[in-house]
């Protein structure tokens, strides 16, 4: 079964071209990669990822509004039913806002330098624990 | 019977037009074999044929998804409600695919009556998936007024699309060769309306005499139109207003001169080879007495020409 991933941009900065370098690296490790576009509400990136039905949504932020937006793209999502939708970031993102990014269900956070296979390895490992307690 | 509710969960869901059921269900087809799927299916079998369907097809970058966005909003304005199964390339080599046709449709993300959805073609030559007559379905029984199906970049020979629109609109942008390839067979023959798109930029007129031209000589009833528009223009919203007219012209037409009726029962027949070639395929795979012939001593013998291929195929069938 093919995985789905979201690769979205919330918020006002038009800085897109990690989240399109993950996306392409991404189709190239064989995923389904769903890109939306710069310039998202954490809204419209809920429901896309909802109509979508994809596995993961990988937020992309490099004006320094993450604090304020992966956790609301989390919310939202909890809004629109659904729990089930795994949800990552990258981009330049401080050291210390790593911890309350993840007390506030953002999964994992890939900063400057991060390599593909980091990504793939943390999304490959979410796939096999979430099939487990499904299996 | 774990499976049995929640197939009944999910046509219960998509019947009230519930949009997380819409796409849990649209995944269900694409990713289940024919055996899983079929309950779900034929549960939604009487709830279909109601919505008009729309074909988008043209080259690469023609503007097939921003034109797509427009006519959902022309639609919308008419307060139909609209779904979209927008079809991108599968990669051959890692399966992997981008999606991208959302970008262009992101104004509609938060109107409940839309609903958007990004299909890899996983493999399918057609310029469809395998699975979008499924997913069309599943929009369908949702009670979407109007379905878009937006299809992967075509060349010359991807005409599924044929096989399940209403409708289907094939677009252009001048740049992309002369007269010639617009008398070739195939793709160009397929339209019910012809867009040449991106009509601000050189050539768009010479593009659109040569396509009016070949039309002209179509013994296709009705004559399709052939229409300019400029599909990103903001200021050009009637150019797709009038796109959108004449689709609802066209459809009108054919609905009450009964050729979609005769559309319809040709893609119920062409459907019903598909499904049954499929099945049938499966089936003799399956079956012992032929897997007996597949065998690497069997494979090896042809290659050494110590058996006939064209024998050991009498036999499979006889084996059957």
């Amino acid at each position: 079964m093919a995985i789905r991933i979201l690769i979205a941009k919330p918020g006002l900065d038009g800085h897109d071209r990690g989240a399109k370098f993950v996306a392409r690296a991404l189709q190239e490790r064989g995923y389904e990669v769903i890109y939306t576009g710069i310039r998202q509400t954490p809204k419209q990136i809920a429901i896309a990822a909802v109509q979508e039905d994809v596995d993961f949504v990988g937020l992309s932020l490099l004006s320094g509004a993450h604090n304020e937006l992966f956790p609301k793209v989390v919310e939202e999502l909890h809004n629109a039913g659904v729990s089930d939708i795994v949800v990552f970031g990258g981009g330049v993102i401080p050291q210390s806002d790593i911890e309350f990014l993840k007390s506030k269900g953002i999964k994992a956070i890939f900063g400057p330098g991060t390599s593909i296979k980091t990504i793939v390895d943390f999304i490959e490992n979410e796939t096999k624990s979430r099939n487990s307690k499904i299996g | 019977m774990k499976l049995n509710q929640e197939i009944q969960k999910l046509v219960d869901g998509i019947l009230k037009k519930d949009m997380r059921s819409i796409a849990k269900a649209v995944s269900f087809v694409e990713n289940s074999d024919y055996k899983t799927k079929k309950p779900f299916l034929q549960a939604i079998f009487p709830y279909t044929g109601k919505a008009k369907v729309i074909g988008i097809t043209g080259l690469p970058g023609a503007g097939k998804s921003t034109i797509t966005d427009k006519l959902i909003k022309a639609f919308r304005d008419d307060g139909k409600s609209v779904g979209v199964l927008a079809v991108d390339p599968s990669s051959p080599f890692t399966k992997g695919a981008i999606l991208g046709d959302r970008i262009r449709m992101q104004n509609h993300t938060l109107d409940k009556d839309v609903y958007l959805r990004s299909m890899a073609s996983r493999g399918a030559l057609g310029g469809l998936a395998q699975t979008t007559k499924d997913a069309l379905k599943v929009l369908d029984a949702s009670g979407y007024d109007i379905v878009i199906i937006e299809t992967v970049g075509v060349g010359q020979n991807e005409i599924d699309i044929v096989k399940i629109a209403d409708c289907v609109v094939l677009t252009y942008a001048p740049g992309f060769g002369d007269e010639i390839q617009a008398m070739k067979a195939g793709v160009m023959e397929i339209a019910d309306i012809y867009v040449v798109n991106k009509a601000d930029r050189d050539f768009s007129q010479k593009l659109f005499k040569e396509i009016s031209d070949i039309v002209n000589l179509s013994s296709k009833e009705p004559k399709p139109k052939v229409l300019k528009t400029i599909a990103t223009n903001p200021y050009e919203q009637s150019n797709i207003g009038y796109l959108k007219e004449e689709i609802v012209k066209y459809i009108d037409y054919v609905e009450t001169s009964s050729n979609l009726k005769k559309k319809r029962i040709s893609f119920i027949e062409s459907e019903l080879i598909d499904t049954l070639t499929k099945i049938i395929i499966d089936k003799t795979l399956q079956n012992q007495n032929v897997k007996a012939f597949f065998d690497k001593k069997t494979i090896d013998k042809i290659y050494n020409k110590e058996l006939n291929f064209y024998s050991i195929i009498d036999k499979i069938m006889e084996a059957i």
